[in-house]
């Protein structure tokens, strides 16, 4: 029947592509971690050898024993899970109550608003993390604020430092935050607090008894949203971060591209996805959740 | 009730909205200042446009400007055509083999981390051309290819959950109207999402012009985009060059914002009042 | 006007002449392991009004999906005017449907989602234009022909639905809960005017519905279904009157249910002894049981009559009670009777007078009776 045929084609052409681009790709990472660096292009020996005929295969853990021993890769692994971490939960403590206030805002101010959080998302990342750098350098806008205020004598140190990071994924990130917490909140049906109302409850009770258990699902997708592209995040920390202490991100990409050690490089991603797979899980569980409900 | 929750939901929205526009506004203002110091006003000779005028002659930024426009129309459109595939296959198929599979494949990229998915097609392409001899090098095409693979992931989830939206029985009636199942999707399916598939292209279009991370990756050598121009200059330090660009973009998606916005409006408006008269004319 | 459409009178029936027009043989449909329709036998006879009338996963909504061919039989034939449908799709069918949530297109308008299945015919734009005509005139909706879907009201995107899947001049016509979505005054006459076109027309209606009023009034015969099975097939008054299993009888319309053993038995009457009821009950009809058998008697409550006093004679058919409560409906009243053996006995009574002086009252012993005819012995 040319129905299952022609099915067998819509679905076919891009899971071909998506098998092609997302996923054997990750399957030659996982395979060149194993491998060890030579000089030469690719800079990588092949793991499978031919000796007297037969297959040889050549499995080196080197990469991944090397990154335990040298301190700098644990250390900036650990410190981008912090930096994510926290930054996910400030665009939280940030993007609930903004959520919340939209939520509840009538339907004209509410689509204004939704467009403004949105505006942001739309003019480059790259731009709005660069902002940042006019802002918070030692001459820059808030400084120079502040000393005009008399409330400083000397500048702050404030680019280059973890404040800055923070700063740059919470402002970079917080629509990813606000809009899945949106769309759960204003799903919300008023009469439950009204309810709780009725049968006695404080506003406060309620909001923490009524709304914040109902909204978890929107909690759960916004922290994922922010956190697991946080962890890797590149631009951010190499604009407005520390020298002295890289982000996992930025340690893959200089063994990639200033030591040309794709080996290091591969056995690093496959370490930041490890860290990712059980957040990365939780999320399609979460969207396909929500899709459902659509239905 | 609603006071005490209110306000302070209400001023958290305030400071936040503050937050989101302050970097922005500081960009747009500066881009205006005639000092090369970029934050320090120079008042008595500013407003100027010179920065702009620097802009439009810089050879370089022009020149990356129009390689970054050029892939992203490509991958705009490509990653609609797969995207949109996708989409139908998933809301409207039914269970299928490779079913998981294709919904992992697009979930997966929206929230993986950017270099490790440069890394990863990076990879490919080498192991691609040592095995077959294509794509030969890095540059525009690997560049084009990667940014599809990630903007039909977007794409995808609006179609899909613009499909979610109608009926399934509409394109059932299409076909026991006697509509074969290629007329159906002409007629009946891609009207309905065509809204959809242009925000999706609009956001695929917007991804592929900003993206940085996985283009460096599988850039190559001579084929530099915007981004990556931008990134060498600014990480040596603010340049008032790239406020005034900053300033042109922000404008440019402002407008297009606003204006899709107030057509949405007088669109629903209109559908409002043609419901209410339906209603009023009930039989 | 066509030829088709000038017909006035009923056309006569293919039952008539005995021959089915759309026969369902051992159909079973199963989705993993469970059977949606379970080896459905059923003849549909030309320009009749068969109504399918089932719960929620009773099976009605994937035989209708199994005709119109979303859905192909895991077993069994379909013929429809002869022709065997296994391998027909749905765009060859010149079988229709009417959805339940009408799928209407949007982005179309009225015009155009009428024309939409005549443009798959390849007829000519003045032909298309005729007929599109010809069938909104009949359904009341000429003057909405540039209207949208969402500019209607939804009793007018029902009759658009209906005009969608007639100008095909199909050889059967499904319906999917075709008045579910309108509120009730509506639809009590939008029934008698899909039954005015039905027989203006003379297309066979197949209808789905789970609301046994919609299906008393709109079918010539009707099935009922449960767990994927056809568990009677007949007209109306005779699902209601005499049902065929304990099932049907509970599913149309409510009913009381006695369990008993059968005393004995003669042509033409039965006599059986109820705990459950506390009296023998004489049924002026012959069942096919034997002596002593467990059988069902089920009372219908319109059926039994309510007075103070006992009537005198034999002590059959009677029985004694206490009223627990009263719904007064307006046109009837339902007694809540507790007979003296402990069960709740349901009797409706029309309400004939105005005053309410006479009326029984709460708490008073009542006899509750009913003739020899009215009782349906049921053996499973």
């Amino acid at each position: 029947m040319d129905n299952h045929a022609g099915r067998r084609l819509v679905a076919g052409i891009p899971l071909l592509w998506l098998l092609l681009f997302f996923l054997v790709p990750f399957i030659i990472v996982f395979k060149i971690s194993f491998s060890e660096v030579r000089l030469a292009m690719p800079p990588y020996a092949p793991l499978l050898q031919w000796l007297h005929g037969l297959p040889h295969p050549k499995l080196n853990f080197g990469n991944y024993a090397f990154l335990f021993t040298d301190r700098l890769y644990i250390s900036s692994y650990l410190y981008s899970l912090k930096v994510a971490a926290v930054s996910t939960f400030c665009c939280l403590l940030i993007g609930y109550p903004m959520a919340y206030a939209i939520a509840h805002a009538g339907p004209t101010w509410r689509n204004v608003l939704l467009m403004m959080i949105v505006l942001p998302f739309w003019t480059s990342f790259l731009l709005r993390v660069y902002a940042w750098i006019g802002l918070l350098k030692n001459n820059g806008v808030i400084n120079n604020i502040l000393m005009y205020l008399g409330l400083i004598h000397e500048p702050l140190p404030l680019l280059q430092t973890d404040f800055a990071v923070y700063i740059g994924i919470v402002y970079s990130y917080l629509p990813f935050m606000i809009l899945p917490l949106y769309a759960n909140l204003e799903k919300h049906d008023n009469t439950l607090l009204e309810a709780a109302a009725d049968l006695g409850a404080h506003p406060v009770t309620a909001f923490l008894r009524i709304t914040l258990p109902q909204s978890a699902a929107g909690i759960v997708a916004g922290s994922l949203l922010v956190f697991i592209p946080a962890v890797g995040e590149y631009v951010v920390p190499s604009l407005l971060g520390r020298s002295d202490q890289l982000m996992i991100g930025r340690v893959l990409s200089d063994e990639f591209f200033e030591n040309r050690d794709w080996p290091v490089a591969s056995a690093v991603a496959i370490l930041i996805l490890l860290a990712l797979v059980i957040p990365i899980m939780l999320f399609q569980h979460y969207q396909r959740r929500e899709l459902e409900a659509q239905k | 009730m609603r006071s005490s929750r209110g306000v302070f939901s209400r001023t958290a929205l305030v400071f936040g909205l503050v937050f989101l526009y302050v970097p922005i506004l500081s960009m747009v203002i500066f881009s205006f200042n005639n000092s090369r110091l970029v934050t320090v006003w120079d008042a008595a000779h500013s407003p100027t446009l010179k920065w702009y005028a620097a802009l439009m002659s810089n050879g370089q930024i022009m020149g990356a400007a129009w390689l970054s426009i050029r892939i992203a129309l490509i991958s705009a459109t490509g990653a609609v055509i797969l995207g949109t595939l996708t989409g139908v296959a998933l809301a409207r198929f039914g269970p299928f083999r490779g079913r998981t599979l294709l919904t992992g494949m697009t979930t997966a990229p929206i929230v993986m981390p950017e270099v490790i998915t440069g890394l990863s097609l990076l990879l490919m392409f080498v192991s691609l051309e040592q095995l077959i001899g294509w794509p030969k090098g890095s540059g525009a095409l690997t560049i084009t290819l990667s940014h599809i693979t990630f903007c039909m992931a977007y794409v995808t989830v609006v179609v899909q959950s613009r499909l979610a939206g109608f009926d399934e029985s509409l394109e059932e009636a299409a076909m026991d109207l006697g509509a074969r199942p290629v007329k159906v999707f002409f007629r009946i399916t891609l009207p309905l999402i065509v809204p959809g598939i242009l925000s999706g292209w609009l956001l695929a279009f917007t991804l592929s012009w900003d993206d940085l991370v996985i283009t460096q990756f599988v850039a190559g050598p001579g084929s530099s985009t915007l981004p990556m121009v931008i990134f060498s200059k600014v990480r040596l330090g603010v340049s008032p060059d790239v406020n005034a660009l900053a300033t042109i973009m922000v404008t440019v998606v402002a407008l297009g914002i606003v204006a899709s916005a107030i057509w949405m409006r007088y669109q629903n408006r209109r559908r409002e009042r043609d419901e209410q008269l339906a209603a009023a004319a009930n039989l | 006007m066509s030829a088709q459409f000038q017909v006035d009178t009923p056309v006569p029936t293919s039952r008539e002449q005995g021959e089915a027009y759309v026969r369902i043989e051992n159909v079973t449909k199963k989705f993993g392991d469970f059977a949606a329709v379970d080896s459905v036998s059923l003849d549909v006879y030309r320009g009749e009004i068969f109504c399918l009338l089932g719960g929620s996963g009773s099976g009605k909504t994937t035989l209708l999906r199994m005709l119109a061919g979303f859905e192909t039989p895991t077993a069994g034939k379909i013929h429809i005017d002869g022709q065997d449908m296994s391998t027909i799709p749905p765009y060859d069918r010149r079988v229709n449907m009417m959805f339940q949530s009408y799928a209407l297109f949007p982005h179309m308008t009225v015009e155009k989602n009428v024309a939409f299945g005549l443009e798959q015919e390849k007829l000519g734009r003045q032909e298309i234009k005729r007929r599109v005509g010809e069938i909104l005139e009949i359904v009341k909706m000429s003057s909405f022909l540039a209207r949208r879907p969402h500019q209607l009201s939804g009793g007018q995107r029902q009759r658009v639905a209906l005009a969608r899947a007639l100008v095909k001049r199909p050889k059967l016509l499904l319906l999917d809960e075709p008045l579910a979505a309108l509120d009730r005054k509506l639809r009590e006459n939008t029934q008698f005017e899909l039954i005015n076109i039905q027989k203006r027309l003379g297309v066979t209606f197949i209808v789905v519905t789970h609301d046994q009023e919609e299906a008393m009034t709109l079918s010539s015969r009707m099935g009922v279904m449960n767990h994927g099975k056809i568990a009677q097939v007949g007209t109306p008054a005779a699902i209601y009157e005499s049902p065929a299993t304990k099932f049907v009888a509970d599913f149309i319309g409510s009913v009381n249910m006695f369990e008993g053993r059968v005393l004995d038995e003669a042509s033409g009457s039965l006599r059986i002894q109820s705990e459950e009821l506390g009296c023998v009950v004489a049924v002026e009809r012959s069942v096919n049981c034997a002596r002593g058998a467990t059988v069902w008697t089920a009372l219908r409550p319109e059926k039994i009559n309510i007075s103070r006093d006992q009537e005198q004679g034999s002590p059959e058919n009677v029985v004694r009670g206490t009223v627990k409560e009263i719904a007064y409906m307006g046109d009837v009243s339902i007694y809540h009777v507790q007979i003296d053996s402990r069960k709740i006995v349901r009797v409706t009574l029309p309400n004939i007078m105005r005053d309410a002086e006479h009326r029984i009252t709460r708490n008073e012993t009542v006899y509750l009776s009913w003739h020899g005819s009215s009782p349906v012995v049921l053996t499973e």
